[in-house]
């Protein structure tokens, strides 16, 4: 593979990277382009990155993964772009954004939600476990050994949001059997039907009988 | 999303005193409703006042009623042992709602208040007399197969969407709100109203008032009790057409029944015609498609859900014989 000399990636990692930059670019001229005229005037003065402190902020105190954070968010900004946006921590995905598909799991002191409906200031005080949470360092978490070895996925793409949501059924105690299973895992959806597989990880992980 | 003031509530009164003087405030609860329109402006509240520190999440049993705080959560009734036990019925539909990560959100009070889901209601391009009073209805002769079949006017055929709503009105529930000038009490049949001329009129709660719990009497309908909802797929989508069905039964023979359909009309829709109809009766096929005949009498289809004319009453006789542990 192509690496760059100086930043030592790939092109395929630049290019991911620089895709990345784009789209947090793009989504900022979004708000923008709905805001009032005092944001505008932000975008005006080049505030970039800075756009958060232009709009009025509140100070809200999570912890994230273990680790305590402080934050500014914007009343109207989800906890899932203040993970994605302002954390950096894109495990979490946007699917749809209106409660319909899942990808957006976490768990929030303990219990998973979806974090697109979840306004960020509503979260001050609690804990929020992400995908990257699971791990421990390098060693993976028993749900995601299980989603590889029984290939509970296929573009990937839903596979955070599912392996989040089927730690916690397990926890919940509905994951009793195949019905309950997928009847409790209804509420992530994807699109490449890697459901079967999905069924067999977390029964795997359910029989192992091990503390998730 | 526009711009909106964010303040903190901690007590019922505190909670109502933010709604004074704001015709445009709202509470937040689970969000799992409020979030979802706001981002695209079907609501714009220009105040949220978050009702979550309230001390509301309690399941309390006293004198034969059993009292569910407004913030308890969607899951939290489903897995309660006692409503598990004493009221099946509720927790089968809650169960049928929604996903278990938004039943994990999703609270009593905003499961009550929760808006419609017809498409004319939720795309702002469209005319909708209840987003916006005098735009016309969309729906009566646009895509209507979710639509409602009792009860509907000229200026609104929207359905109320919960699962949950259909076994409380089934379960004779009360509504308990507070207000400004105290607590009042709404049987659960009058709390949601139809559309009438004012569409934009979900329910009889005024603006500055806020469910605090809601009560369901004791009764015997926990060994015979069941709730069947029909929908697109097998999970996570509304219903086409729900029943709450409960039976109290001394042996084979009916002594008292509660029918109540979701999915068919502005809101839950009790069927007391048809739980009059079993009472007395031995639990037949026959008996029960007597009373989903009764049912369906005064139902009228638009369109594109004429389906739901033949569907309503299998769904009624289908939970009726599952209370009845005919299958
Ligand atoms: C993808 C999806 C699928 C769904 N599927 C189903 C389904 O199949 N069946 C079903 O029944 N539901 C379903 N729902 C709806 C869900 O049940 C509701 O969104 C939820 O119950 C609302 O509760 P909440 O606490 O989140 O309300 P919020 O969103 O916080 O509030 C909703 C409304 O209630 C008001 N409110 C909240 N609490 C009070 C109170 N105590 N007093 C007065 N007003 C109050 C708010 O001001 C707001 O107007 C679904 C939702 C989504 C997003
Ligand atoms: S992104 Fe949250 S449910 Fe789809
Ligand atoms: S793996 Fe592609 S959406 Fe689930």
């Amino acid at each position: 593979m192509n690496k760059n000399k100086t930043t030592g990636k790939s092109e395929e990692e630049e290019n991911h990277e620089s895709r990345r930059d784009f789209l947090k670019t793009t989504s900022i001229l979004t708000a923008i382009a709905v805001s009032p005229v005092a944001v505008s005037k932000a975008a005006e003065y080049n505030l970039g990155e800075k756009i958060n402190h232009a709009l009025e902020t509140t100070p809200v105190n999570l912890t994230i993964n273990g680790i305590k954070k402080q934050l500014a968010v914007e009343p109207r900004s989800t906890l899932l772009d203040v993970l994605r946006e302002q954390l950096n921590l894109t495990g979490t995905k946007k699917g749809c954004d209106y409660g319909q598909c899942g990808a957006c799991t976490v768990h929030v002191n303990g219990q998973r939600v979806l974090s697109c409906l979840s306004l960020a200031i509503m979260q001050d005080g609690k804990q929020v476990t992400t995908i990257e949470g699971l791990s421990k360092g390098d060693e993976l978490h028993p749900m995601q050994q299980a989603f590889i070895k029984h290939d509970g996925f296929q573009c990937g793409y839903c596979t955070p949001g599912q392996i989040m949501s089927a730690v916690a059924c397990i926890n919940e105690g509905h994951a009793e059997n195949k019905e309950d299973i997928k009847e409790f895992m209804s509420g992530n959806i994807c699109r490449c039907g890697a459901y079967p597989n999905i069924v067999k990880a977390i029964q795997e992980v359910k029989n192992g009988g091990q503390k998730i | 999303m526009i711009q909106f003031q964010f303040e903190r509530a901690s007590t019922v009164k505190a909670s109502v005193n933010a709604m004074v003087n704001n015709g445009n405030a709202r509470f937040i609860a689970g969000g799992t409703n409020l979030v979802d329109l706001m981002k695209r402006n079907v609501m714009t509240p220009t105040k949220l006042v978050d009702i979550n520190a309230v001390p509301l999440k309690d399941i309390q049993q006293k004198n034969g009623v059993i009292s569910i705080g407004a913030l308890a959560l969607n899951s939290q009734v489903a897995d309660n042992k006692i409503i598990q036990e004493k009221y099946p019925l509720l927790s089968k539909a809650l169960n049928a709602g929604a996903s278990a990560q938004i039943r994990n959100m999703a609270t009593v009070g905003g499961n009550i208040m929760q808006r419609t889901r017809c498409s004319y209601f939720y795309d702002t391009t469209l005319p909708c007399n209840k987003r916006q009073p005098g735009s016309g209805c969309g729906a009566l002769d646009g895509l209507n197969r979710m639509h409602a079949i009792f009860g509907t006017s000229k200026d609104c055929i929207a359905v109320h969407p919960s699962d949950m709503c259909v076994a409380l009105v089934a379960l004779d529930a009360t509504v308990v709100v507070a207000g400004p000038k105290g607590e009042r009490r709404i049987p659960f049949e009058e709390f949601h109203r139809l559309p009438g001329s004012q569409p934009a009129k979900d329910n009889t709660l005024q603006n500055n008032e806020m469910i605090i719990s809601v009560e369901i009497p004791d009764n015997e309908f926990n060994k015979n009790a069941h709730y069947f909802k029909v929908r697109d797929r097998a999970s996570y989508a509304f219903a086409l057409i729900s029943v709450a069905a409960a039976l109290n039964m001394d042996g084979k023979v009916i002594k008292e029944a509660r029918l109540a359909m979701g999915g068919v009309a502005h809101k839950p829709w009790r069927l007391k015609e048809a739980e009059k109809s079993l009472v007395g009766k031995q639990a037949t096929e026959e008996v029960f498609k007597q009373a989903a005949e009764i049912a369906m009498q005064g139902a009228k289809a638009y369109k594109y859900n004429a389906f739901k004319l033949k569907l309503g009453p299998n769904v009624i006789v289908e939970a009726l014989k599952n209370a009845a542990g005919l299958v």
